[in-house]
Parts: structure tokens; C-alpha cells; sequence
């Protein structure tokens, strides 16, 4: 879909959620802006509702994080009891062996360790009291390897340009890298030099099994997201790790030169996920005691109680958001038309007091005429009657002629007086009984003409049967004139209009006026009853409808509007027979 | 039978009494509400026509002595136009008939027809 499309998809679901009001902008009718006063309800109920939630939202958010970084620091300062007790036991298990080592230097003098007999003895005396020895060798101040007790024979190895022997000399102690040694198990050196005066110096080498090692470090539990061993400089494990693999493997997150800090750091892994680790060296040899911690499986409940507050304040802002836009939509609707329904009874007073003017001046004026009228009706039929009885004279019967039009034509301006006078009377509610067929043909009278020159057919369909109804005249006048009249208008030159008076439920009766005219769009359908609501353009004061509207509510009846464009649209107007209020005073005549 | 005729227009009503007297029928007139008790004073009448909207003493008043002083007489009422309300509001007045005007004069004589059976 494109941009445009979109927009045009968005433009349709606001013209269908929109309110009626919303176009509605300070009218003539000097009514309310109604945007903005929804504008206003809507923000301030908006501000209102949420602005507590948001408060106490983040206020729990604050102390999640408040508790999580508690937990984290827990956890932190666990880690670093861990790494403490931790190296503080592995420097005492290699602290104990070099000081067994240091010892039998003490104990025994070069020339005891070198005879083999004897470094054998000891060597056994240490694998009893200690455990873990794998061998045991003597070297002298040249480097040369002069005993050796153990799996391999190394007697005269010449170690003198190796390493581990100039550091033993520069230091006194050596503790190795770990290696695979015998049987391929993990071990490491280490080598203690004895320095006495007045004698030759000479190193003691022990190669240790790791097992020991590996068991002490074991015994800490960190299941499960956790682990403890050792690394050498390189990163590389020394002791096996239930995450990292076994022994010699590389450790990834201390691959490359060797860290220059210690204590509790957070790392991503290669997965970015969060680490806690921690690095203690362990003095004097090349080992760092490594643990690691994944903090997030502990802190994981709290990202979940996190989540559920987020989510249960997305869910009541939609929801607060929903029912305020549709309160406020509502609110401002029933304002709007109850403006709506004021202003059209403001409107239909004015007209009514404007209706009653011309009535009363046209009723001044038809009565004022009657009267010449009825002289000229008297003098003609005085003429007549003289005519009647007096001799054959010349032009007597062109005579008898001009009498017989000069009466037609009195009886015509009779009647338009006496229509006059009819229609303009009855101005006031009042009730009266009516004979609907001979309304009907009243209000046809004052339209007849108009519907013959335009060749429009007029067809009645009243069962004689129907009763009278009591109504106002004047004001039921005025709505079958308006709604005929608005019929005409919709019709084409030739057209038809069938009016229909049938009996309804509930003593009531229905008046149809039909009409085969271009008929009303389904949008103006909804709108045709609103004040200055017009689709004959300057022709038109939209009031015709509305006021028809105001009065047969307000004579306890109703409207109907069924209408299909190009096919014709039919007005019905349901009666009660009898009124609502008929205790008006009776009108003065006029 | 004697007819008085009552209306302030003058041509009116003395242009219905020739008619009345070409038809053979006795009548006076009158342009006056007091002109007209004047002359029931003087004679008896069996039909009063009255109009109902005239200066001075008015078409109800008139109706009301009239029936005071010849309860004999009936009275036909002349209004502008028609309208239920105003013929019961004659007769409750008095009167006997009403009539709309212009007068169409078979009209009365039929009502006085009536009135005489």
C-alpha cells in the first residue's frame, strides 16, 4: 500500500469514529465550539486519570530497580566472599606444599637427598602426609638433576637453561603452568631452592597431582548459573570448568594479555549477555582465581514483575483512554444536541411569531376585501335579478353573460379570502377535530395550481372509513404544506405524488406523502430534520423540516423519512388521534 | 313573513332588501345596530339578519336585545368566514343560522324556507 493509501485508510476510520459535532465549529447560531470543548474534557479527564497512575507506575519502577540493584549487590558481594575464602585456601594448599618442601631441605642435608634410597623414603613420607606428590627430584647449584624418585627417569637432565630453573634461582619458588603429565592427568611444579651458608645451594622439584586442587574448588557451590577455577596468564583453564570445559582449554573472556584488575567486574559474554566476574591472582604464582556469574537468572523475577506492571499500565492506559474518548464523545454529543434542539425552538417561535404577523395582516386584509366583495356579490345578484324580470332588450344575454363571470370570480376571491382567513386563524395550538381527507384537499388548494401547470399528478388515497383526529389545523396545515411543498421540489415536471392516510396501532394515524422525485443521499438522510440544514442552496432556509419536525413532536406524534436517490422518498406522520395537552385555552378570533 | 336586515354597509344591505322585495318578501333594513332595535321596536319581525362585526353596537349585543324584545324572531348571524368555533359561538349568542358572506341569496332564502317548516 502506498503513503497516500494509507492516509486515505486512516482519514476513513476517523470519519467513521468522528463525532457528529466535530465539523461543527462556531456557528451562526453563536453555539459552543464543541471541538474544543471536547478537547477540553478529553485532556483533562486524560491528565486527571493518568497522571496518578504514571506517579504510582513509576514510582514501582523505582523500586524494582531499587530492589534489583539490592539483589545485585548481594549477589556482587557474595561473589567477592567467594573469591576471598577461595584464594585464601589455594594459597594455603600451595603454601603448604612449598613448606613441606622447604622442610625436607631443612631436614635432611644434599648428601642424605642425594643418595636415591633416601629421597625415596621421603618421597613417601610426603605422599602420606600430604597426598597429591606424583615425583620428587633433586638438582644441584649446576642444574643438574642428581635424584629423582617418580615415573620417568630424569637422573642427569641438565635444567640449567630452562625457565623455571632461572626463576627458582632469581626467586627461590616455582610454581608451573598446569601440564598433562604422567598417565595424562593435570599437574603442576613446584620447585623450592635451599640456600644455607657455607654450603652449595640446591632445588627440591615436586610435580603435584591437581586432583586436591580441583576438589577444594569443587566443595564451592555456584550452581547454577555460576563457577569457580583457576586460569593461568594466558586464560587458559588449570582446573575444569562445568561451563568453560576441561583443563587447558582457553577461557574466552581472558584470552590475550593478562587482566590487569581483580576483584568483581560485569562482562558480556559472546552472547551479550550480562556476567559478574571475578579475578583474584593468586601470590607468587601464575594463577588467578577466576568465578563467574550470570546475575540474571537470580534477578529474572524481578524483570518479570517489571514486565507485569508495564503491561498492566499499557492495558488500563488503553482502556482509561478508551472509555474517557467515549464519555467525552458522548458528553459533548448530548450538548451539541440538546444546542441543536434549543436553537431550532428558538427558531420555530421566531417563525411562528413571524407566521402569526402575516397571518394576522392577511387576515386583516382578506377581511377588509370580503367586505367590497360581498357588495359587489349583492349588486351583481341585484343585476341578475333585475335582468330575470325586465323585457328582451338588446345585448340582454351578452348582459346575463358578464353578470354570470363577474359572480364566478366573486366566488373565487371568496374563497381565497376565506382560505386566508382559514389558514391564518389557527396559529395557536389548539385542538380541534379534523377531517384529515378535507385538510388534506384545503392544503392541495393553496398547492393545486402549481403541480397543474407543472403537470404533476396529485393522487389521494383516503378510506372514508378514517375518523376525524384532534389537532391543531392551522399547525397540521402548515407540516402537510411544508412536506408537500418539499415534494414538489424534488419532483421533475410530470411527476406524481400519492398521499395515503391509514389507521395505525394505538389510535393513532398515519399520513404518507410519496413522492417518485430524485430522492435524499443516505448521508443527508440523517441530517434533513436539523435546522438550517438545506439542500435547495440560497432557495432553502433548512427551517421547513425542522419546524414540521418541532410541531408534530410537539402534538405527541412522530416522523418517518424512507428515501432511495433516483427513486422517490416518502414522509410519514404518525398521529395520535387525540393530543397530549388539550386543555389550550381557545384563540380570539381574529 | 318580515325580514329586517342589519349591516353597517349600507350598499349591502340596502341592495339585498331590493333583491328580497323583487322576490316578493317584506322587509326593512337597517345600517346600525341601534338603527335596527329602533325598528323592532316598531314592528315584528319573523327573520333578523345581522352582521356580526359592526360599529357602535355590535352583532352579539344587537342578537341579545333583539331576543330580548322579540323572542319570536329568528336571528340569522353574517360573518367574514367560516369556522366551527364561530357558529357555535353564534348560536350560544342566539342566533338561529349563520351565514357566510358574501351572501348568496338563494342560500338565505333557503335557510328561511327551513326555518319556516
Amino acid at each position: 500500500m502506498t503513503r497516500f493509501g494509507r492516509g486515505r485508510g486512516r482519514l476513513k476510520i476517523w470519519a467513521k469514529i468522528k463525532p457528529a459535532f466535530w465539523d461543527r465549529r462556531d456557528s451562526d447560531l453563536e453555539l459552543l465550539n464543541y471541538r474544543r470543548l471536547w478537547r477540553t474534557t478529553f485532556w483533562l479527564a486524560v491528565v486527571v486519570t493518568l497522571a496518578p497512575l504514571m506517579f504510582l507506575a513509576l514510582i514501582n519502577l523505582y523500586q524494582f530497580q531499587q530492589q534489583y540493584q539490592m539483589q545485585r549487590g548481594e549477589i556482587t558481594s557474595h561473589l567477592q566472599r567467594l573469591l576471598a575464602t577461595n584464594r585464601v585456601q589455594i594459597s594455603y594448599f600451595l603454601d603448604e606444599r612449598r613448606a613441606a618442601l622447604a622442610y625436607v631441605s631443612l631436614a635432611n642435608t644434599f648428601q642424605e637427598l642425594a643418595e636415591h634410597r633416601h629421597l625415596n623414603r621421603v618421597f613417601s613420607r610426603l605422599r602420606q602426609a600430604f597426598g597429591g606428590f606424583v615425583d620428587l627430584g633433586l638438582i644441584d647449584a649446576k642444574g643438574i638433576q642428581r635424584t629423582y624418585v617418580g615415573p620417568y627417569n630424569l637422573e642427569g637432565r641438565d635444567y640449567k637453561d630452562q625457565d623455571w630453573y632461572k626463576e627458582v634461582q632469581i626467586r627461590g619458588i616455582y610454581v608451573s603452568d598446569v601440564f598433562l603429565g604422567h598417565r595424562n592427568f593435570p599437574h603442576f611444579v613446584i620447585a623450592v631452592r635451599h640456600e644455607r651458608a657455607g654450603e652449595e645451594s640446591y632445588v627440591i622439584r615436586a610435580t603435584i597431582d591437581t586432583g586436591r586442587l580441583n576438589d577444594l574448588l569443587r566443595a564451592t557451590d555456584l550452581q547454577p548459573s555460576g563457577d569457580i577455577f583457576l586460569v593461568n596468564q594466558q586464560g587458559v583453564l588449570q582446573t575444569p570448568s562445568r561451563l568453560y570445559g576441561g583443563v587447558l582449554t582457553g577461557f574466552p573472556l581472558l584470552s590475550g594479555p593478562p587482566a590487569e584488575w581483580q576483584g568483581i567486574r560485569e562482562v558480556a559474554d559472546n552472547q551479550k549477555r550480562g556476567l559478574l566476574l571475578g579475578l583474584a591472582r593468586i601470590q607468587g604464582t601464575p594463577l588467578t582465581l577466576v568465578v563467574v556469574k550470570q546475575p540474571q537468572a537470580l534477578l529474572h523475577k524481578w524483570d518479570l514483575l517489571r514486565i507485569n506492571v508495564i503491561v498492566m499500565v499499557g492495558l488500563s492506559v488503553v482502556a482509561i483512554l478508551v472509555v474517557i474518548w467515549w464519555v467525552s464523545s458522548t458528553l459533548v454529543t448530548r450538548i451539541y444536541e440538546a444546542d441543536l434542539r434549543r436553537a431550532a425552538m428558538l427558531h420555530e417561535a421566531e417563525y411562528t411569531n413571524k407566521l402569526a404577523s402575516i397571518g394576522r395582516l392577511a387576515a386583516g386584509v382578506a377581511h377588509e376585501i370580503n367586505n367590497p366583495v360581498a357588495i359587489i356579490n349583492e349588486k351583481v345578484g341585484l343585476m341578475r335579478d333585475l335582468l330575470g324580470v325586465s323585457q328582451d332588450f338588446a345585448h340582454k344575454q351578452k348582459f346575463l353573460q358578464q353578470v354570470t363571470v363577474i359572480q364566478d370570480s366573486v366566488r373565487r376571491v371568496s374563497e381565497i379570502t376565506h382560505r386566508l382567513l382559514g389558514f391564518a386563524r389557527h396559529l395557536p395550538l389548539k385542538n380541534e377535530e379534523i377531517y384529515l381527507e378535507a385538510l388534506i384537499r384545503e392544503v392541495l388548494g393553496f398547492l393545486g395550481k402549481e403541480a397543474e401547470y407543472r403537470n404533476i399528478d396529485i393522487n389521494l388515497a383516503i378510506p372514508k372509513e378514517i375518523g376525524p383526529v384532534q389537532a391543531d389545523k392551522g399547525q397540521l396545515q402548515q407540516v402537510l404544506l411544508n412536506i408537500i411543498n418539499n415534494a414538489l421540489a424534488a419532483l421533475e415536471n410530470g411527476g406524481e405524488i400519492n398521499i395515503s392516510v391509514a389507521e395505525q396501532p394505538n389510535d393513532a394515524v398515519a399520513i404518507s406523502i410519496a413522492d417518485n422525485g430524485v430522492g435524499i443521499p443516505k448521508e443527508h438522510l440523517q441530517r434533513i430534520f436539523e435546522p438550517f440544514f438545506s439542500t435547495k442552496g440560497e432557495k432553502g432556509t433548512g427551517l421547513g423540516l425542522s419546524i414540521t419536525y418541532g410541531i408534530i413532536r410537539k402534538m405527541g406524534g412522530r416522523i418517518e423519512v424512507e428515501s432511495q436517490p433516483g427513486e422517490g422518498t416518502t414522509f410519514t406522520v404518525i398521529l395520535p388521534r387525540r393530543q397530549p395537552t388539550s386543555n389550550q385555552p381557545a384563540p380570539t378570533v381574529i | 313573513m318580515r325580514v329586517l336586515l342589519i349591516d353597517d354597509e349600507k350598499e349591502l344591505v340596502s341592495t339585498l332588501s331590493e333583491r328580497l322585495d323583487l322576490r316578493g318578501i317584506a322587509n326593512d333594513w337597517a345600517t346600525s345596530g341601534e338603527q335596527g332595535l329602533e325598528l323592532i321596536a316598531a314592528k315584528n319581525f319573523d327573520w333578523v339578519v345581522v352582521d356580526l362585526k359592526m360599529p357602535g353596537l355590535g352583532g352579539v349585543e344587537t342578537i341579545r336585545a333583539i331576543k330580548q324584545r322579540q323572542p319570536q324572531a329568528r336571528v340569522i348571524l353574517l360573518t367574514g368566514h367560516s369556522a366551527a368555533e364561530d357558529l357555535k359561538q353564534a348560536l350560544e349568542m342566539g342566533a338561529d343560522r349563520y351565514l357566510v358572506k358574501p351572501v348568496d341569496i338563494d342560500d338565505l332564502l333557503a335557510l328561511m324556507q327551513q326555518g319556516r317548516d
